[in-house]
């Protein structure tokens, strides 16, 4: 029970917190908006996609198209003619409802009208076709009487461009659904080797960017001259543009003649003949008697993510490094404790919490990552992963709603490790 | 005199450096001259060695170590020039003279130089683990140096010099490049006269540079006000947002590329700058504010309220008080930004039909094809490369300040 006589703080917000209100909301709208706008509504676009039998051709949107002449071409004046209209839908899959079409008359041309749909008014002729099915065509014909006007003036039929309107459904608004793209894609074949490529390549392209990371931080850790260049330069892979570095190591991986990495490998007696880095799906090696497939192009196309982004994961733990206290080096030194032992016991634990963060994110990042793969092999030789698949599907193979379908799988499986992750990630850090 | 593991540690730290350096500078050798060198590893080894446990008896006779060093470095040249029989790299040294000999001294000066690095301070005999293991760190740190070196600089360096060649010196020998000045300034960038003269690099470089700082522009002027609501301004849903903005960045831009596709082509925003306008922006601004917020977050919010007890409006406060005292942070997300607007290859992928509208990442993927000879492409690639490189370096401190204070990546 409250004792009314105590004031009690106020429960509703005053004016000047109002004030605040509205002016946060103000601030933050145009980011609301284009947010919603460019990533949230294609991101449930995408879904609505996914749901529907939607090709590359379909986002043109159906049109009635029509060729229109004369027969036989008039030459003296009372001749009888037809004026002809050939009209087609030019989509192969929706119909057109309510096609109006809409024409002048050249002056001196007498219209006999015969057809119901049709109308004259002057020299304006409107025509009703009511529904033009997918990829109909028909002929409009409309016998005519020339007379010398027509003969002088010289306009002819086809002056005046014939105007349609109508209604075609577009698929893409339409409430027609359909599972076949889901059907589609887990039925195939290629969608569970392109699941485990995917994993395969987040999961090593991730550890590798990590490990060198972790490697070349360790080595700017102590102040020595030129270490600010040495960091400047560390940094370029990541600086650079993808396209750039793609296609310098594509051409220094390079199998055919010209190519400078197989011929220092062959110049320095490593390997008999070239190497096909990028392009051969497995090679076979064989290890005390036992034979196995190395997956070549796939393990190529990881080194590139490990290089490409080490830089990152380098940066993050230098500064974490950077910032753990001189005092307990110290006191392990006094302590006996060996240099790897520190390393071991005192900087990795330190590092564990920025160690992990780096991983969701970088694990999430090569998840997401299109780009590298798609310029260094295009996902053939087995690097294709879920992302190109996405690609793949929706360009190449030109089945829009295929591609949707593999990116709400992409989605999905993102979603997923989301989940996990920050379920087990420690509280104390990011 | 009892040897013990100290010993045996510097004979083969003197080997793997004896070998490796041969490796490095046999390789540089053979790029920089254009000679096909053979270069003897295993000799290498040897003489290195041979140094490392010639270093560890010496270092003490001399007063300083690099002293002890320079003989070294005198010594190891001799020594390997007897082994090698006076073809260190494999070839006669009458040819490419010059060359041979240079590459001969840097390799004895860096062997040398790498053993007394790693040596330095340690006695014949046996030593405790603690100092073994030191030993072995000091090795595995200058093997790391050059191992990154090389991985970093070898991409770049082939790149630049690959667009300085023909398409005949290529192929002839894949790994001269060594630059012939004697050809003219006309010849040597001819590569980049043909991107600049009939590939319209001109107005993709122009077109790379509007839309990349139009997109720094449009971010900033969005992501300043609402950073600082999320800083400063108490409302409802406060929390949760500067929380979850950065998961916006979290969706993969694979997954928006087909809707997105589908929409602006129907409202004809699909072939145009335009479209990038849009698409662009609203894939930085999330992370942009939650750069900024962190920023604002930190500083004293007392000058702000100076500035409102004489005044001056919010907006006012933000313009005079926050902008000013933010401007490192400003940089780094401008730059940063601006780094990824430069750099954005899929949608401009998707997006750009026109020749007219190509962006520098969508001019050099159109270079990607057997018709044009493999020069124009990297002349292409240094042409992307170089203007962002040179801004990087330019702000580097910023960048690297605020993206590590920021806690993002991109």
């Amino acid at each position: 029970m409250t004792d009314t006589s105590i004031p009690q703080p106020p429960k509703h917000t005053g004016a000047l917190a109002n004030r605040e209100k509205r002016l946060a909301y103000a601030m933050l709208i145009p980011t609301f908006l284009i947010v919603i706008g460019i990533v949230l509504g294609p991101l449930l676009a995408n879904f609505w996609i996914s749901f529907k039998p939607v090709e590359l051709a379909d986002l043109r949107a159906a049109q009635t198209l029509s060729n229109e002449r004369l027969r036989p071409r008039p030459e003296v004046a009372g001749e009888e003619v037809v004026l002809q209209y050939r009209i087609r839908n030019s989509s192969q899959k929706e119909p057109i409802q309510n096609v109006v079409m809409q024409d002048t008359i050249p002056v001196g041309l007498a219209l006999t009208l015969n057809d119901s749909r049709c109308t004259l008014d002057g020299q304006s002729l409107n025509c009703a076709f009511g529904t033009i099915e997918a990829a109909g065509r028909f002929n409009l014909e409309i016998p005519a009487v020339v007379d010398q006007t027509y003969l002088d003036a010289g306009e002819r039929p086809r002056d005046h461009k014939a105007v349609f309107t109508g209604d075609s459904e577009n698929i893409l608004t339409s409430f027609e659904f359909t599972l076949d793209n889901f059907r589609k894609i887990f039925s195939s074949d290629d969608f569970w080797s392109v699941l485990r490529v995917s994993l395969y390549y987040t999961v090593f392209g991730t550890l590798g960017a990590l490990v060198l990371g972790l490697f070349a931080a360790q080595i700017l850790n102590t102040a020595f001259k030129g270490r600010n260049v040495l960091r400047g330069l560390f940094l370029f892979p990541y600086v650079a543009p993808v396209i750039a570095v793609a296609f310098a190591w594509v051409l220094l991986l390079d199998a055919g003649p010209g190519g400078t990495f197989n011929a220092m490998l062959m110049q320095m007696g490593a390997v008999e003949g070239p190497i096909n880095f990028l392009g051969q799906r497995h090679v076979a090696i064989s290890i005390l008697g036992f034979t196995f497939n190395f997956p070549m192009a796939l393990t190529t196309v990881i080194a590139f993510e490990a290089w490409r982004y080490f830089p990152l994961s380098f940066l993050f733990i230098l500064a974490r490094m950077q910032s753990i206290s001189t005092d307990m080096y110290e006191a392990a030194e006094i302590d006996g404790a060996t240099p790897l032992q520190q390393f071991w016991y005192l900087s990795l634990p330190q590092l564990l919490g920025i160690l992990s963060v780096l991983f969701l994110l970088r694990f999430i990042w090569t998840f997401n990552k299109f780009d590298d793969i798609f310029l260094l092999t295009g996902g053939a030789a087995g690097t294709r992963t879920l992302t190109v698949d996405v690609y793949e599907q929706a360009f190449a193979v030109s089945n829009l709603g295929a591609g949707a379908a593999v990116a709400v799988v992409v989605f999905i499986v993102l979603l997923f490790f989301a989940l996990i992750f920050f379920k087990f990630s420690p509280q104390d850090e990011g | 005199m009892k040897f013990g593991t100290v010993d045996i540690s510097a004979v083969l730290i003197g080997a793997v450096w004896g070998a490796i350096w041969m490796i490095v500078t046999g390789i540089v050798l053979m790029l920089v001259s254009g000679l096909i060198v053979s270069p003897l590893v295993g000799l290498a080894a040897l003489a290195g060695a041979i140094c490392g446990f010639v270093f560890l008896m010496l270092q003490f006779r001399f007063g300083r170590a690099l002293t002890a060093i320079g003989a070294l470095t005198i010594l190891v040249l001799v020594l390997f020039a007897l082994l090698s029989l006076g073809q260190p790299f494999g070839v006669g040294l009458d040819q490419k003279t010059l060359y041979q000999l240079v590459a001969m001294v840097l390799w004895a000066g860096l062997t040398a130089l790498s053993i007394g690095m790693c040596l330095l301070g340690y006695q014949s005999g046996s030593a405790k683990r603690y100092r073994m293991e030191l030993l072995l760190i000091r090795l595995l740190k200058g093997l790391a140096f050059v191992f990154f070196t090389i991985i970093v600089v070898l991409p770049f360096y082939v790149m630049l010099m690959t667009s300085f060649k023909s398409q005949q010196s290529l192929l002839a020998n894949p790994l001269d490049f060594s630059i012939d000045f004697g050809q003219g300034f006309e010849s040597l960038f001819r590569s980049y006269v043909e991107l600049f003269t009939q590939y319209h690099f001109g107005s993709f470089l122009m077109n790379t540079a509007f839309v990349s700082v139009c997109t720094v522009i449009i971010t900033l002027a969005f992501a300043i006000p609402g950073a600082y609501a999320v800083a400063r301004l108490r409302f409802p849903g406060q929390a949760f947002l500067s929380r979850s903005i950065l998961l916006i960045y979290m969706v993969p831009a694979i997954v928006l590329v087909i809707p997105l596709y589908a929409v602006f082509s129907q409202l004809g925003l699909r072939n145009s700058l335009t479209g990038l306008l849009i698409v662009y922006p609203a894939t930085t601004i999330p992370v942009a504010l939650y750069m900024l917020q962190g920023y604002f977050r930190g500083l004293p919010s007392e000058l702000e309220d100076a500035g409102l007890m004489d005044g001056l409006s919010r907006l006012g406060v933000i313009a005079k008080i926050t902008m000013p005292l933010s401007l490192p942070a400003l940089a780094s997300v401008a730059l940063y930004v601006f780094m990824i607007a430069w750099n954005e290859f899929l949608f401009a992928f998707m997006f750009l039909d026109d020749l007219d509208l190509f962006t520098l990442s969508r001019g050099v993927v159109s270079l990607n094809s057997s018709e044009v000879p493999r020069q124009h492409l990297m002349a292409g690639a240094v042409v992307a490369t170089v203007p962002v490189l040179a801004i990087f370096l330019w702000f580097e401190r910023f960048l690297v300040a605020g993206l590590t204070a920021g806690s993002v990546k991109g």
